[in-house]
């Protein structure tokens, strides 16, 4: 007998689905590509006032005097507060150490040039580049044994050795940090740009002194975070007493785009020589590590636990790694953080150990793919990429080219992560008048959130999704976990689920007298209260919502991470395999993508479209990551040289060749339940494209980006063409 | 946030360092002609009667959209800032502000331009139309369509550039292949990597402008 007293959350079989798997448009698709849709940094209260902040052009230096007499006298101005006043110690260029606001930007970007700031400045470090250089700024995190590595190393019928880079890269989001603040009395409004509206009123509350509960957060779309943008930051501190200073004027501070490079979140760097060893069969023996980072003043950067990367299991390990404290913006969480500069080192090691053995680096993945947690996974995803690369036919040994300028290349790279669904609650409302509303304290990053949640209260109430009204980017809804990690549609898509179960429930109740019949009895199927397998005992959607008088249903669904994994509608942990095919001028050293192929399991995949869109954006992520983007700083002048856009480089529309997406869609990963997609296809981009160059032209190119400079160099070291 | 910019009109940066071409084109407050850093000494000598305005506010009249709008800015204001502070026009999105990205595309007299690298006195008596003007959620441009349909948008802070961007490329070219639609659209960057939608949008709107227009002459005959 059916248990009736826990409701059936579970996900409907895959072939009963009627919204959920299918693809569908992303609900503010029309508003974003009209220019309609209004980011926080596109509004403007009544009275809004334009905030600036003044920044330190020393990568570290004491604040000896500071003087804001003429910026206080430059008309417009309404406040100017010191940040860092005489005697404070500023630790990295682009640091915040004066705001002020005025009624014009123009007169705002005056009176922050027009502050007098006298430094003392300091000794520093802004490169990490070379490890012999960092002195006491270089802190071992001391040394990890697993088995015996020596003697591995000793038995070995191969060992490769090399040395490997990834410099630190900015998030460079196209809407920059920044918000829009302003008081009413002793409540405070904060029009962020967040990935955490439930969590970030807390946030700043606790910075100045105010309850959550009188921060209301409101946004309802971000330009990009990328993994920067949880904390309410100093900016939204400043543009908070500013605004106080100001009569409870809104103040808005959203960073200029140096100031964005500079201090708005950095991926950390990872530079090291690895030692890898093979048996006379390829099977991978033993693995040795020296690396470093650095994350910025704290040090940190990288989580070297995670060495060697996927291949977990290489029984004999020796790990060491050096965080390097330099005088340069924090870094923050970056899409998948740790996992691409590791995927990077390892891959890349791994495949240069395939070309001292002349082994097929495919052959060498596969072989070893028992060192990882997931052999079949992997083992399959290896052979489905081969497959879609037609790799048989197009891979050759390393440098085994031919004799044109032009040399193609195949490359491979893996990842792994988690991604299961975090905290998140949701109210769904049914109306007497059959309108539906869902509300989640949740963000739409741009990956589809909004869209997600319609379809699956669409799919539960067995409506159409443009009947589901999606009420997100609010504080005062139902809290939402902050979106990280590639948890939000996990988490969403289970607490709407079961609000949406249980608000069903109710309506059952109500309405299954009038059909006769019990609510276990009772189905929503195409706008209808149906009695199953009776059809012709129904109600329509709207004369079913009319039983409930004037009393609407409102019901809560929670998703609790600790308890989630024993309900099966979302989880963790997924594998990613990805090839790259490229081409390089060996005459000028540029690089050219030809495609780059990703096979990624995914669980349930609820919205196909907008899932294919996230592993595109991934993956070209990578090609920019891998070709083009590098915080250049200077160690004589202690600056960033390329704060901006022209010399801090992204791909364009015509930079990425082709994308190769294999959702791999199918009833056993499907029975997994949800799984987040934002982080995983992020990963793996690196390793593959970085391994295709070195296939192509015969000799690895250690560090990324693999700019002109760095492939021509790299051929010069072994005496000339490939 | 902006120690680099010069803060009083045409005085000469102090290092190569300090160098601002936008804080240079902001000081100098000439209105009329081309200004770009190459021919600005040249113009100003040719034009001796040229009128130099600032750098107080100035009331200035843009055609925007088909609609006049009269407003005071000072010289140094770029479009940009003049659309989204001043008239709440925010569909064009200022983003590197340095003429790189494209995601504050306008059309200017039928050609696209990046509205943060021109100035606003500079955009009087000129047609400029944003993507309010050709497209509204109640009847959104084809362009806009094809970019749901292929979903060529994620956070969609690039998007409007690249539609506006698109449409004058189009205007100009509406028979393009995917290689000629590359480099049209080289001049935008989008960081969520919406590339492959947009490859795909910008084709399927070209066919669907052809064949509206074909209808439309059609229609007319």
């Amino acid at each position: 007998m059916p248990d009736t007293t826990t409701p059936n959350y579970h996900w409907p079989p895959m072939a009963d689905r009627r919204v959920i798997g299918k693809s569908h448009s992303r609900l503010d698709g029309i508003q974003k590509a009209s220019g309609a849709a209004k980011y926080n940094s596109d509004i403007k209260p009544a009275g809004m006032l334009f905030g600036a902040i003044l920044t330190c052009p020393h990568a570290h230096a004491r604040v000896t005097s500071i003087d804001t007499s003429e910026a206080e006298k430059i008309p417009g101005v309404t406040a100017v507060r010191v940040i860092m006043g005489p005697g404070k110690e500023v630790q990295w260029g682009g640091a915040e150490v004066a705001s002020v606001s005025a009624t014009s930007e123009e007169a705002a970007n005056d009176a922050v040039k027009a502050i007098k700031v006298e430094y003392e400045e300091l000794p520093f470090l802004v490169r990490e580049d070379d490890i012999s250089k960092a002195g006491n700024r270089a802190k071992a995190a001391g040394e990890q044994v697993t088995g015996d590595p020596d003697k591995a190393f000793q038995e070995a019928a191969y060992t490769h050795e090399g040395d490997y880079g990834i410099p630190v890269i900015t998030h460079c989001c196209l809407e920059s940090h920044g918000n829009v603040v302003a008081w009413e009395g002793d409540k405070l409004s904060l029009w962020p740009s967040t990935q955490n509206v439930s969590g970030i009123g807390g946030d700043l509350g606790r910075a100045i002194n105010v309850s959550a509960a009188n921060i209301h957060v409101h946004q309802d779309h971000i330009g990009g975070g990328f993994g920067s943008k949880f904390p309410a930051d100093l900016w939204g501190v400043e543009a908070a007493e500013l605004s106080k200073q100001s009569g409870g004027k809104p103040v808005k501070i959203f960073l200029d785009r140096k100031t964005e490079l500079l201090i708005a979140g950095n991926r950390p760097s990872a530079f090291g020589h690895i030692k890898v060893a093979a048996d006379k069969d390829g099977k991978i023996t033993a693995w040795e590590s020296k690396t470093w980072s650095t994350g910025g003043l704290a040090g940190g950067g990288l989580s070297a636990d995670l060495f060697p990367y996927v291949y977990r299991k290489v029984p004999n390990r020796r790990i060491n790694h050096t965080a390097i404290s330099t005088n340069t913006g924090s870094a923050r969480a970056w899409r998948a953080p740790n996992h691409e500069q590791v995927s990077y080192l390892t891959c890349s090691a791994i495949e240069d150990l395939a070309a001292k053995m002349k082994m097929d680096p495919l052959e060498v993945f596969l072989k070893n793919a028992d060192l990882t947690m997931r052999e079949e996974a992997y083992t399959s995803q290896l052979k489905k990429a081969a497959e879609l690369a037609d790799w048989k036919k197009n891979w050759h040994q390393r440098g085994d080219s031919g004799s044109g300028a032009v040399k193609r290349g195949l490359g491979i790279g893996v990842g792994t992560w988690g991604g299961a669904g975090h905290a998140s609650q949701c109210q769904a409302t049914i109306h007497p008048d059959g309108s539906v509303e869902v509300e989640l304290g949740s963000q739409d990053l741009g990956t589809g959130t909004r869209t997600i949640i319609a379809m699956v209260a669409a799919e539960t109430l067995g409506l159409p999704v443009s009947a589901i009204n999606v009420k997100i980017g609010d504080s005062t809804y139902p809290p939402s976990g902050a979106s990280g990690g590639s948890t939000t549609v996990g988490g969403v898509s289970s607490s709407t689920r079961k609000a949406t179960v249980n608000a069903l429930d109710k309506l059952f109740a109500a309405v299954a007298p009038s059909l006769g019949t019990t609510p276990d009895k009772l189905e929503a199927v195409d706008r209808r209260i149906v009695v199953k397998g009776d059809t012709s005992k129904s109600l329509t959607w709207e004369a079913a919502c009319r039983k409930l008088g004037t009393n609407k249903i409102s019901e809560s669904g929670e998703n609790n991470p600790r308890t989630a994994p024993r309900e099966g509608l979302n989880t963790g942990g997924v594998a990613g395999v990805q090839i790259a095919d490229v081409s390089v001028d060996t005459e000028t050293g540029l690089v050219k993508m030809n495609r780059l192929i990703a096979v990624h399991d995914c669980g349930l995949i609820i919205n196909p479209k907008t899932a294919e869109s996230q592993i595109f954006g991934a993956c070209i992520m990578s090609v920019c990551s891998a070709l083009f983007e590098e915080r250049v700083a200077d160690q004589q002048i202690g600056r960033v040289l390329n704060p901006d856009m022209e010399f801090y480089k992204l791909a364009g529309i015509m930079d990425i060749g082709e994308i190769i997406v294999h959702l791999d869609i199918s009833p056993e990963n499907d029975k997994r339940g949800v799984i987040g997609l934002g982080e995983p296809p992020a990963i793996p981009g690196d390793a593959a494209i970085g391994n295709a160059v070195a296939n192509a032209i015969g000799v690895r190119v250690p560090q990324l980006p693999l700019t002109a400079d760095r492939v021509l160099a790299a051929l010069a070291s072994k005496g000339g063409n490939a | 946030m902006s120690e680099i910019d010069s803060k009083v009109p045409n005085k000469p940066p102090k290092t190569k360092s300090d160098f601002s071409r936008r804080g240079f084109l902001k000081g100098v407050g000439i209105s009329g002609g081309v200004l770009s850093t190459g021919v600005l000494e040249t113009e100003a000598e040719a034009e001796p009667t040229a009128k130099v305005d600032g750098p107080g506010a100035v009331p200035i009249t843009l055609n925007i959209n088909g609609k006049m709008h009269k407003l005071e800015v000072e010289p140094r204001v770029t479009l940009c800032d003049a659309l989204r502070n001043r008239l709440e026009i925010t569909a064009a999105k200022r983003v590197c502000d340095r003429g790189t990205c494209g995601a504050c595309t306008v059309i200017i007299n039928g050609k696209a331009v990046y509205s943060c690298t021109t100035l606003a006195i500079d955009a009087q008596g000129k047609r400029i139309e944003t993507l309010e003007g050709f497209s509204t959620p109640a009847h959104p441009h084809a362009l806009t369509k094809a970019f749901l349909d292929h979903d060529a948008e994620q956070c969609g802070y690039c998007t409007p550039g690249f539609v506006v961007a698109a449409k004058a490329f189009l205007d100009h070219n509406p028979n393009p292949t995917e290689a000629d639609l590359k480099t049209g659209l080289g001049g935008n960057l989008c960081r969520c990597g919406t590339y492959m939608g947009i490859r795909k949008a910008v084709m399927q709107a070209a066919k669907e402008m052809k064949s509206a227009k074909v209808a439309k002459g059609t229609a007319h005959a």
